[in-house]
């Protein structure tokens, strides 16, 4: 694994050694090691059942680690209770108290620091102005829309300023467009404010978008480390490689390996090149991946000595920016290609067969699943 | 943030469906339907409460009021009414209260005697004035037994018969009961009585039990609701958070109780509680209490306290369960993120949360204390009683009217804390499940 470097400061919130087990049988977080820089905004992106929330949770204080150290700014805290890590939150339901009008809610962190009165109304006002809700103050959360809900949520987590803010998938119960919107202001806050965020998703889209770098989880074990562009071209392994956007896969042998490049046999004996990531030797059974926008059908789009293979094109769906062409390459019906919806793109038939191919560093052969 | 308005030429009232009915009517007609089957639903429930509820609650209410056993006795033999005592109501309708009883009252009185021996009504008629005047049963029996022999003048005959009918009590007692509408059981169950010339007095002081029974019901049904509380809350706290096949071990625990026979629990904490008992017992074994310092557990208020607490434990641990279930651990961890000290959460963010079942459990544990019986009756000995068992003993005593007075007070004084409990808490805010 990608030992973490915290975008060049030192590590505020630190992870080392960290395994957790809730039943004594089995680990769910495995070994974890991971730092995370000042101001940066990490994300912990995974399957569910991958421990991102319990890594969140042990961060937080809710749950205790089983074996390793949890540092937050070179402080140990593993002992440390949650209420004086000072660690600002925003839960997957909110958690807004239904008993408290919206002012009372984020005024709440303030009372129990012995904040007064007059501090305590200038900075709720200066939270809620922040997230545009100036006008709720006297709302109860239960009339308050989803949305309404979660930018509470996030200035009560801010409201008495801490240094780290963690967010368990807040966005999860948005609808697609006001996800979006959450996404950017969220991402908007970090930048102006300069805290240090971990957050946790599901979704692959919203982590590329927001993060300076995702944490993808498996397991209970971090399968990369890195930005998303990293992440998204350059996957170490093939769970990260089909978890992260939509991929091609193509199982064969290792039949020539040379440093940067190798050559990998189909099962139907056709060859393709590829760029060796976690292959070793020749006769390594390997799972090459390749994006679907990355593959090409026009000769004078390849590079020279560029190996083609033969592909039947199944069936092209309309996509509007896009058109996705569903091909049968070696046996399997299932390879996808992406191409521009340009004036002058060529209309392709199903039933037609055309050669397709790549640059080899689009084609990324992996550990075989 | 959206104003969109109503199509144009689509307001509210001109809606109408495709055939061109109003929209109003033709879902009126297609609910009607529905409706009419939903409550062929209910009308069985509605006949049953109306017959065991209702109605059994109006006759109680009729009875406290009514009663004209000195107007009219009814004959078992021949299933009539039969008047009764109206010689002496023509007297009292003629001459107005505090009229001395002249020669007429008294010819009055013994030519009613006389009827009430022959139709055997003496004793009914004696039970009635009995009521308010303690004592004057037998003065009608031994009375009406040689009434025949009565002749004029008829005072000092009747005198002769008996002194105790110069007494101005037994013919005040006479004339309050002789309507059949009477608020005289009010005034009994109110520690009140009417003196010679009717004005309505305070009882002697040592006679004055009702206000007392009522005070003391009130008292200890609430002290019981308070222990039921405390002892509740940890357990439900308990129940709604543990894992569901630990929980469920405890629920069968708690519910326990529901499936023995009251009876049973209310005699084995005779068994625990008694001076030679197991829980005296094992204080003097641990040397705590000496063998001749034994407690009085039982038989007093203690016992009714500690046997009801049990009997109404699990009404209060259910709704705050239920209502604690819903609390999702993810609001004190909020609070606790912000900063809270765990006691801080609770108090702050749980406590509040849980108000809906806490004023649900205890409403219910009141009411049902303050009716309780059996348990007071079995265990409470002589200063353990609750209203209810006064109720009780005047209804095996036959005074219906008293037994009615009294639980019509009872139902009426649990009505306006219900009331004060809706002013102050709002019965909206009561969650049972
Ligand atoms: N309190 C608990 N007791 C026992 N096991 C638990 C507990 N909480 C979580 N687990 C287990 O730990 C594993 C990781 O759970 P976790 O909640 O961290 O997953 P996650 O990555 O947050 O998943 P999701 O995306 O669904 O929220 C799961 O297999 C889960 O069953
Ligand atoms: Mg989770």
């Amino acid at each position: 694994m990608s030992q973490a470097k915290a975008g060049g400061n030192a590590a505020f919130v630190e992870f080392s050694h960290v395994q957790k087990s809730y039943d004594g049988v089995s680990l769910v977080v495995k070994d974890l090691n991971l730092s995370i820089g000042k101001g940066e905004f990490l994300t912990m992106l995974g399957p569910s059942g991958s421990g991102k929330t319990t890594c969140l949770m042990m961060l937080a204080g809710f749950e205790t680690a089983t074996h390793g150290e949890i540092r937050l700014g070179g402080r140990e805290i593993n002992n440390i209770p949650p209420h004086k890590r000072g660690i600002g939150m925003v839960f997957q339901n909110y958690a807004l108290f239904p008993h408290m009008t919206v002012g009372e809610n984020l005024s709440f962190p303030l009372e129990v620091r012995g904040m007064d009165k007059a501090e305590r109304e200038t900075k709720v006002k200066r939270a809620l102005d922040m997230v545009q809700m100036g006008n709720f103050i006297n709302r109860r959360p239960a009339q308050l829309s989803g949305g309404q809900q979660q930018r509470i949520a996030l200035a009560r987590a801010l409201v008495f300023d801490p240094e780290l803010v963690l967010m368990d998938e807040p966005l999860g119960a948005l609808d697609k467009q006001l996800r979006e919107h959450m996404q950017f202001e969220i991402k908007g806050l970090h930048d102006r404010l300069g805290i240090t965020v971990v957050y946790v998703t599901h979704d692959q889209g919203e982590a590329l978008t927001m993060s300076d770098r995702v944490a993808v989880f498996n397991d209970g074990v971090i399968q990369q480390l890195d930005s998303p562009d990293e992440l998204y071209e350059r996957p170490k392994n093939s769970f990260v490689a089909q978890f992260i956007g939509e991929n091609n896969k193509l199982p064969g042998t290792v039949e020539e390996l040379d440093g940067h490049k190798c050559l990998v046999r189909l099962a139907n004996g056709e060859l393709i090149d590829a760029t060796p990531v976690n292959v070793r030797e020749k006769g390594q059974q390997t799972l090459v991946s390749i994006r679907p926008e990355r593959v090409e059908f026009k000769p004078e789009m390849m590079p020279k000595g560029a190996h083609t293979i033969r592909a039947e094109v199944k069936d092209v769906i309309y996509m509007g920016d896009i058109l996705r062409a569903r091909l049968k390459v070696a046996g399997s019906d299932n390879f996808v290609m992406k191409m521009r919806n340009t004036i002058s793109q060529t209309k392709l038939a199903p039933g037609e067969t055309i050669s397709i191919g790549w640059h080899p560093q689009d084609a990324r052969a992996l550990d075989p699943v | 943030m959206t104003d969109q308005t109503a199509p144009p030429g689509l307001g509210a009232e001109s809606l109408t469906t495709a055939d061109g009915r109003p929209l109003k009517a033709a879902l009126h007609r297609a609910q009607a339907r529905a409706k009419r089957r939903a409550f062929l639903l209910v009308l069985p429930l509605l006949a049953f409460v109306l017959l065991t509820f209702v109605i059994p609650i109006g006759i109680m209410l009729f009875r406290s009021l009514n009663n004209p056993d000195f107007v009219s006795y009814s004959d078992i033999d021949s299933g009539t009414e039969i008047p009764v005592m109206q010689n002496v109501q023509a007297w009292f309708a003629a001459n107005p209260q505090g009229t001395e009883p002249d020669e007429a009252a008294y010819a009055a009185l013994a030519a009613d005697l006389v009827h009430l021996k022959e139709i055997k009504a003496q004793g009914s008629v004696g039970t009635r004035i009995n009521y308010v005047l303690p004592g004057s049963r037998s003065l009608f029996t031994s009375s009406a037994r040689d009434a025949a022999k009565l002749a004029p003048p008829y005072k000092e005959a009747v005198l002769a018969l008996d002194e105790k009918w110069a007494d101005p009590a037994v013919w005040q007692a006479m004339r309050s009961s002789a309507g059949t509408i009477t608020g005289d059981f009010y005034i009994l169950a109110a520690d009140f009585e009417r003196d010679d010339s009717g004005a309505i007095v305070r009882t002697a002081e040592k006679e004055r039990i009702y206000l007392y029974l009522f005070w003391r019901t009130f008292f200890l049904s609430g002290l019981i609701t308070l222990i039921c509380l405390v002892l509740a809350f940890p357990i439900a706290h308990l129940l709604a958070t543990l894992p569901l096949s630990k929980s469920n071990l405890l629920m069968i625990l708690v519910l326990l109780p529901f499936w023995t026979s009251l009876l049973v629990r209310t005699t084995s904490w005779i068994v625990l509680l008694q001076q030679q008992g197991v829980v005296n017992d094992a204080l003097v074994a641990l040397g705590l209490i000496g063998t001749d310092g034994r407690l009085t557990m039982i038989n007093n208020q203690t016992g009714t306290i500690v046997a009801m607490t049990h009997v109404l434990l699990p009404f209060m641990i259910l709704p705050l369960y239920s209502v604690m279930r819903t609390i999702k651990p993810s609001y004190v961890r909020a609070a606790r993120s912000l900063g809270a000290t765990s006691w801080t959460a609770f108090r702050r963010v749980y406590l509040p949360q849980t108000l809906p079942g806490m004023g649900a459990g205890v409403l219910l544990v009141f009411i049902l204390a303050v009716g309780y019986y059996i348990t007071p009756a079995l265990v409470g000995g002589a200063d353990g009683q609750l209203i209810s068992n006064m109720i009780a003993f005047h209804m095996s005593k036959a005074n219906w009217s008293l037994a009615a007075a009294i639980a019509t007070m009872l139902l009426f004084s649990v009505l306006i804390l219900y009331w004060l409990y809706d002013r102050l808490i709002g019965i909206d805010n009561l969650k049972l499940g």
